[in-house]
């Protein structure tokens, strides 16, 4: 309808009204904005969304990514913050999912005054099981992914071929569905799976001062119900809500309660309550 | 479930006169079709479960609703260990987990289909299946997706040959980068590693290089003859690689050597002329551009004789902010004539002179502009040089390399840029 097409390095896309809060929609690992598309309609009549994609994926502009910027979540983080004042946010309700969870805690810890309240969608500040700390991975499995992701290049791309190529039964999509989705570069999804799966933020977690709710799914095998129980233990006054929804997903798989959770906790007055 | 919905052949007889499926229709048609109706009577369920590919749907949270027989004997399962108990992710590897719950999932969830997929399954024992997937989300008469209907196809020959593929691929890849290592030093041997130091003199050089894959042809050096006498020479070689770098360490080196024994540059470009077309005066003929000059320090300036063969007559900016080619009487390309006669002028490089040597890369280049050449040009060149003068060496030289990067796309041929000042009497 509206949506205003801002572009740039980050293919920013504004939704909804200019005239209501500001609601920041960040990705994970894997695709792109459009994973948010079942549940912007039912944001946009009160709130300026703000969709985007992170550099190397959807339509970013590629040339600006670099491995060595992007080697950390730092670099992404960076970004999000830039976006910020560069679009003149305030008081933005940042809603982000999987790695971006781990942005989002960065950014709010950087630059708190910009963010109102933080929405972490299946949130993992580190995967890999460690001393007193079950990630859901062990250090092989993320090993054997990182070295599949090494070794097998050429499946990363034929896998997505298909996708690249479009869907020739249905030519109406394709256009849209070959310029976007999951496409990715290999050597770019091969760096970000590494930055994703290699992150430890545990100890960042203390310092948020930002309202945050976390949402977890029932059943999630990238980010266990005990990673989405350790987030809120070690976020001072967050709240912790199960969604009813299997997979890591939840927008996709489960939109309804997932967009009545974004909204109830992003209206709640102040922050730390139970939404 | 609704297996059955895929059974064209289950229309069998009468089919054969239809457009699609008659391939089966051979000879004695009459006895044949009774015959195939009884092959393919109980066909629906039979196709379905020993299908030769393996057959899977899935709840919308992937959950395992039915599965083939085909597929069970790959995983060596037996049914009622998977079905309403295991989710499709369970029966992949971690990294296969995390592709799926991250990129395929998704996928399927928002167009609907995946096609052709590679995942490795992970069969009971422990073993890998690489396979190909395709994905299909089933829709009610509402269109509300209820489940996903994946078809897998064992690709295990086919992964066997994508590892060969890859590791070619690998293989090029670490060739190429060992060659173009191999070429980076070889083309620093024929350029000096660093100007030397003239008195009096700012010096600067830029060499541009077309294809890192090949050594290029062109060459510059600058060189003490005596205790105030240098060598400046720049040049082209007719082709690249590494018949063009045997041809251009040759063409160094006499220079170098004819210089000297022979103060005349008119004279050292004669010998070279010699050299070349002795050295390669059978099959392998090679010949060149060049222009070689002799500087000797003059008052505040310097004194350069300059002789050239075949090649551009250099551009001199002025310390007046004026810009113009040197008149240096052209003499033949070098290497192509048994006799071949050069002529040497002198010239003064006075304060804020900054004289330029180049090769024709640059006025080669591709511009991308529909015009009579399509090319930069001498002129467009000469009118660059007009719009920069009065310029030092080392502005000139950084000016030159932004126009370079400028027509980088168009860069067909390697360029060097060689650029000799006097510093501005002012200073």
């Amino acid at each position: 309808m509206g949506d205003i097409r801002v572009g740039g390095r980050n293919n920013v896309v504004l939704a909804g009204r200019d005239d209501k809060p500001v609601m920041m929609l960040a990705n994970g690992f894997g695709c792109d904005q459009n994973m948010w598309r079942l549940i912007v309609p039912g944001l946009a009549g009160d709130y300026r969304v703000v969709l985007f994609d992170h550099v190397g994926s959807g339509g970013s502009e590629l040339p600006a990514w670099r491995a060595d910027r992007y080697a950390t979540l730092d670099g992404y983080t960076d970004d999000i913050v830039a976006l910020c004042h560069e679009l003149g946010l305030r008081q933005v309700v940042l809603v982000a999912h999987s790695v971006s969870a781990m942005m989002a805690v960065l950014a709010a810890i950087r630059e708190p005054e910009l963010f109102s309240k933080l929405i972490l969608i299946g949130p993992s500040p580190r995967y890999i099981d460690d001393a007193g700390y079950r990630g859901g991975f062990s250090q092989a499995d993320i090993d054997d992914l990182l070295g599949s992701l090494d070794s097998n290049y050429l499946g990363w791309s034929a896998a997505m071929a298909p996708v690249i190529m479009g869907n020739p039964e249905r030519p109406a999509l394709s256009d849209e569905l070959a310029n976007s989705f999951c496409r990715t570069d290999p050597e770019i999804a091969r760096a970000f799976a590494r930055t994703t799966f290699l992150s430890d933020n545990r100890s960042d977690l203390h310092q948020v001062t930002v309202p945050t709710l976390i949402l977890q799914c029932s059943q999630d095998v990238i980010a266990p119900p005990e990673v989405g129980v350790y987030v809120q233990a070690q976020i001072p006054g967050s709240t912790l809500v199960t969604l009813p929804a299997t997979g890591h997903c939840p927008h996709l798989s489960a939109p309804e309660v997932t967009l009545a959770a974004i909204r109830s906790f992003a209206a709640a007055d102040g922050g730390g309550q139970h939404g | 479930m609704d297996s059955t919905a895929n059974g064209p052949v289950s229309g069998g007889p009468g089919a054969g006169a239809g457009p699609g499926p008659g391939a089966e229709t051979g000879p004695g048609a009459g006895t044949d079709q009774t015959t195939f109706s009884s092959l393919l009577e109980d066909s629906a369920e039979d196709l379905y479960e020993n299908a030769p590919c393996g057959y899977l749907s899935t709840l919308l949270d992937g959950q395992i609703a039915r599965i083939n027989t085909t597929l069970l004997t790959w995983l060596g399962y037996r049914r009622d260990q998977l079905v309403g108990r295991r989710y499709l992710s369970d029966l992949l590897t971690v990294g296969g987990r995390i592709y799926y719950e991250t990129h395929l999932a998704p996928l399927v969830s928002m167009q609907g289909e995946v096609r052709g997929v590679a995942l490795d399954l992970q069969a009971a024992d422990g073993a890998r299946l690489p396979v190909l997937i395709t994905s299909v989300v089933k829709t009610d008469a509402s269109g509300e997706p209820i489940l996903v209907r994946t078809t897998v196809f064992d690709a295990r020959d086919r992964r066997a040959y994508e590892r060969e593929l890859l590791r070619a691929r690998q293989e090029a890849e670490g060739e190429r980068a060992r060659l173009q290592q191999l070429v980076a030093t070889l083309q620093q041997s024929l350029l000096p590693p660093a100007l030397p130091v003239v008195p009096g003199l700012d010096a600067a050089a830029h060499y541009q290089i077309a294809s890192a894959d090949e050594v290029g042809g062109d060459f510059y050096d600058l060189f003490p003859l005596s205790q105030d006498r240098w060598g400046v020479a720049l040049g082209d070689v007719c082709g690249k690689g590494a018949h063009a770098a045997t041809v251009t360490s040759l063409i160094r080196y006499t220079l170098r050597t004819a210089a000297v024994y022979d103060a005349s540059p008119s004279a050292v470009l004669g010998t070279l002329n010699a050299a070349l077309h002795q050295r390669y005066a059978r099959d392998d003929r090679s010949f060149c551009t060049a222009i070689f000059g002799v500087l000797t320090p003059d008052g505040e300036g310097f004194t350069l004789a300059l002789a050239r063969g075949g090649h551009a007559a250099p551009l001199i900016m002025r310390a007046d902010g004026t810009a113009g080619h040197v008149s240096v009487p052209g003499g033949p390309l070098i290497g192509v004539w048994d006799d071949a006669a050069f002529t040497t002028t002198t010239i003064r490089l006075g304060a804020g002179d900054t004289l330029l040597l180049f090769t024709d890369g640059l006025a080669d280049a591709r511009t991308g502009i529909a015009g009579d050449s399509g090319r930069y040009g001498e002129e467009a060149l000469h009118a660059f040089a007009r719009d920069l003068a009065p310029a030092t060496a080392a502005a000139a030289i950084s000016a030159m390399t932004a126009l370079l990067e400028d027509l980088a796309g168009g860069l067909d041929d390697d360029t060097a840029i060689l650029a000799l000042g006097v510093p501005p009497a002012s200073r």
